[in-house]
């Protein structure tokens, strides 16, 4: 036998999941999104046995007031406690944004991989479906779903999450497309694998790194229309608060109280950027060809 | 030689910007290029042949590569010179072509206009002279009908016209210095033969010089005046091509010549022979050893393959009506033996590919019979298809795709074995550490990811996993194509000794005849989709009868110097296309015995 040439250092035979958390505890960006996100969470979690004032108090002699010792992020137009609202309000935007991106990628992923990895009429049928659903305007969608569904946030989540679904059918069957012509499966058909076998460990593994960014993305996008819902009056139910009702409101005072919108605004926008830089972090973390 | 050089390299060092280091990947290389010479580059992948063509031209991303040294092209410094100056340096005093003819051309543009482009800019060239200019151009590069075909886009082209038209489009400006970065790889032997021929002659006509870059030996000893071989960034041998070729001092040049197949090297000899091994450091080389007494002739066929046919429908039209078929395997039959290796040669397109692939049922054969070890592979349920997967296996072309990325390699061995319920999980880890073994890894290597091995290394875990099943049979798809000279001979020394110890029959699918004429017992000749020449090894490669077999071995370079200079005779022939309309019915064809097992189609 003739010799081979050298290879990279040993590396132990380690569980997946151990490696890609050592990866991940080195990468800066990833680990401030996930602060971010424990942060918010934490106060979701905690917001019953925090000692902050009710949300749904209302005070007449405390209406748009600015940010003070008493009311730290100032209070509202019938003069409840912003910060408490706030704290109160995680809980359902971040519910709205990461349940309903579930539901989106629980049903997109598996038609995707299935319209791709088929082809023929199967994928002819889906994306037909696909590309009619996404010719309806998303939040449209949404509101007709929600409407159809009835007013509670729990429906909010699954119109929403319905809505965003064709996205991720249409991204997944694109990559499957890809990732089908490659060697290793064809390779894995001739060792005699069936198709679940090769769509669960040969396909999907390898179109997962887009899906991850794209839910990411997406999350910030339910949370912003779980706002629009709310503002409607078929999300979160008044007086209940979440972020976006708290922001479809404060519009209207954006002259008289700034900090009204700039709150919940800077919540929106600190949650989307913490699921970003974990989402990519993770995509990086999941790759083993990534050192 | 007095004339000045017209390019001069002195002291070239590259250097690429990794992860916050400085690389070194080109060290200390220098050379020259004489007025109408041919040097040849030679070295395999990673050796720094092609940074060191692309240095030349300063094509290398400015923020993350270094240059340093000096290079004249003409005696003009090229690294002293603005990016402004350089630009009007490529493509007129120096023009490049490069490998993939498919991708060079810009798609939406009649290669007419791209040509007369370039004329007109640097040339100065009126819109109806560039147009006359590039049809004369067009003409020289051999184009047929070239007038007519100023007007139509690449798409209309196949790659060895492709590599024409880029040919053409580097000879626009009247250049001193051609650089050729790999022109001929990707295309056909018979076009690769059209397309060296073609620079030869353009060279006399043009009286440029050449930079030729490759890996491939029987190249540049059919090419160049003299040959710079590169190992690992450095330029380890210089000098007229016949000294390297049969004085070459370096151990590197001599282990990489005796790894180069050639063909007719085997006219002595009645077995598929290993390649001899040449320690790298001393260069001495081991007597290559003939593997014989495989093949269990005479017993009942392994696998038995009688008219096979498969064609793909061709659809158009608004409801994709079938207005044809590629008949991309017509009638084809053959027998192989226990311990035997058949090969499948031929061009792209002819059909090689798939009919391994219809033997395996990994796309559906239109007709004919299969036997495999007693299956009946074409009427097999999905039941009887999984377990017939235990008895033929496949290793693919590119290494670098046949692995899922994923997945680890002990896992990718292990999984066929754990599939098909052969044995418990720790005999599962032991037959993993077994085959590993065998085909020359580590059992300690099952942990990491392919990523983290070389090309020739992914190679041998394909086979790894392909053998974890103990087939008999196993479909090589071009398995050692992709490879560097030098691995490819271990990797095909790799299959013989399994071949020994295994008794595998080998269906060896590739278009390398030096390579076929070292591993084979028999030979397939394939052509538009049917076999027109089979036979024993010694018969079909000594004594080809059909036409296309002469050509195609007439088209292949030998690494031999002393053909340098003979011409093929530029033919403008192409690949036919074995496209055929709805309702063409194939001819009948007849086979002619020249000898014993040696058929020849006659009509």
């Amino acid at each position: 036998m003739t010799t081979i040439d050298q290879a990279s250092p040993v590396l132990a035979a380690k569980r997946e999941h151990s490696r890609a958390w050592r990866k991940m505890k080195k990468n800066k960006s990833a680990l401030v999104g996930a602060v971010i996100i424990l942060f918010f969470t934490a106060l979701a979690v905690t917001a019953p046995i925090l000692p902050i004032i009710d949300p749904l108090a209302t005070s007449w002699s405390a209406i748009r007031k600015a940010p003070s010792a008493m009311y730290w992020l100032g209070t509202d137009d019938l003069g409840r406690d912003i910060l408490s609202r706030m704290i109160w309000g995680a809980q359902a935007s971040l519910m709205a944004g990461v349940f309903s991106v579930a539901i989106s990628v629980c049903i997109g992923v598996p038609f995707g991989l299935v319209a791709g990895y088929f082809g023929g009429w199967v994928d002819m049928v889906i994306s037909r479906v696909t590309e009619a659903l996404l010719a309806m305007p998303f939040l449209i969608m949404a509101i007709a779903l929600a409407a159809f569904l009835g007013p509670s946030l729990m429906n909010a989540m699954i119109a929403i999450g319905l809505s965003a679904m064709p996205i991720f059918v249409r991204l997944t069957r694109g990559q499957v497309l890809a990732v089908k012509t490659e060697d290793y499966v064809e390779g894995a058909r001739a060792v005699g694998l069936n198709h679940l076998e090769i769509m669960l460990r040969y396909i999907l593994p390898n179109v997962m790194a887009p899906i991850i960014v794209q839910a990411t993305l997406t999350i910030a996008t339910a949370i912003i229309a779980e706002a629009s819902l709310s503002f409607l009056g078929l999300g979160q139910q008044p007086p209940a608060p979440s972020w976006g009702s708290m922001l479809n409101v404060a519009k209207n005072f954006l002259n008289q109280a700034p900090w009204m919108a700039m709150w919940p605004g800077a919540a929106i926008f600190l949650v989307v950027i913490g699921f970003n830089l974990l989402g990519d972090g993770l995509r990086d973390a999941l790759d083993p060809r990534e050192a | 030689m007095s004339e000045a050089p017209v390019l001069s390299v002195k002291n070239l060092n590259t250097s690429f910007l990794v992860d916050g280091e400085w690389k070194n990947v080109v060290r200390d290389v220098s050379f020259d290029v004489y007025p109408g010479e041919t040097v040849a580059i030679v070295g395999e992948s990673g050796s720094g042949k092609s940074v060191t063509s692309l240095s030349i031209m300063r094509l290398l991303a400015a923020n993350t590569s270094r240059i340093d040294g000096r290079i004249m092209l003409s005696g003009r410094d090229l690294l002293s010179i603005s990016e402004k100056e350089m630009r009007g340096v490529r493509g007129n005093d120096a023009a490049m072509i490069f490998q993939e003819p498919m991708t060079s051309l810009n798609p939406i543009f009649t290669i007419g206009r791209q040509i007369s482009e370039v004329l007109s800019r640097h040339k100065g060239l009126s819109k109806s002279q560039a147009r006359a200019e590039t049809v004369r151009l067009l003409e020289k590069v051999r184009i047929p009908n070239a007038g007519a075909r100023f007007d139509d886009y690449p798409h209309q082209f196949s790659g060895g016209m492709r590599q024409r038209v880029m040919i053409a489009m580097a000879l626009a400006s009247k250049p001193k210095l051609l650089i050729a970065d790999e022109p001929t790889t990707a295309l056909d032997v018979t076009i690769q033969g059209q397309i060296l021929d073609l620079i030869k002659v353009l060279q006399e006509e043009e009286g440029m010089s050449v930079l030729f870059v490759t890996h491939d030996m029987g190249v540049v000893a059919e090419i160049a005046d003299r040959t710079i071989v590169m190992y690992r960034g450095e330029a380890v041998e210089s000098g007229p091509t016949e000294e390297i070729f049969h004085r070459g001092r370096h151990p590197y040049t001599r282990a990489l010549l005796s790894a180069v197949p050639r063909l007719g090297s085997m006219q002595e000899r009645r077995w598929p022979t290993r390649f001899p091994f040449v320690d790298i450091k001393t260069g001495e080389a081991a007597e290559s050893v003939e593997v014989a007494g495989t093949v269990a002739n005479g017993r009942t066929p392994v696998l038995a393959v009688k008219n096979l046919v498969t064609r793909f429908p061709v659809r158009s039209g608004l409801f994709a009506r079938q207005t044809g078929a590629v008949h991309a395997v017509e009638n084809i039959s053959f027998d192989l033996f226990q311990g035997e290796t058949l090969s499948l040669v031929g061009e792209s397109g002819c059909g090689k590919s798939t009919t391994g692939r219809s033997i395996m049922r990994l796309i559906e054969p239109t007709g004919g019979d299969v036997a495999l070890d007693g299956y009946d592979v074409l009427r097999l349920d999905n039941v009887g298809l999984r377990d017939m997967r235990k008895t033929i296996q496949m290793i693919f072309q590119d290494p670098f795709s046949s692995l899922n990325p994923r997945m680890t390699v002990g896992a990718a061995i292990a999984e066929p074995f754990v599939k098909h319920k052969l044995g418990t999980v720790k005999e599962a880890k032991e037959k993993t550490a077994d085959l590993l073994r065998k085909v020359g890894l580590s059992p300690d290597m099952a942990g990491r990811y392919p990523h983290e091995f070389s090309g020739g290394q992914r190679q041998r875990i394909a086979i790894a996993r392909a053998l974890s099943l103990d087939p008999k049979v196993i479909v090589a798809d071009e398995s050692v194509s992709a490879l560097d000279v030098s691995i490819k001979a271990q990797v095909c020394n790799l299959l013989l000794d399994l071949q020994q110890s295994l008794n595998l029959a080998f269906l060896f699918i590739s278009h390398d005849m030096a390579v076929v004429e070292r591993v084979s017992h028999r030979v397939a000749v394939m052509y538009l989709g049917e076999i027109v020449e089979i036979g024993p090894r010694p018969a079909v490669f000594d004594n080809p009868q059909h036409p296309y077999t002469k050509k195609l071995m007439a088209a292949v370079p030998v690494p031999d110097p002393s053909r340098r200079g003979i011409r093929r005779g530029i033919s403008n022939d192409e690949l036919k296309s074995p496209v055929r309309s709805l309702g063409y019915q194939p001819p009948k064809r007849q086979y002619r015995e020249v000898s014993d097992g040696h058929l020849v189609q006659v009509a």
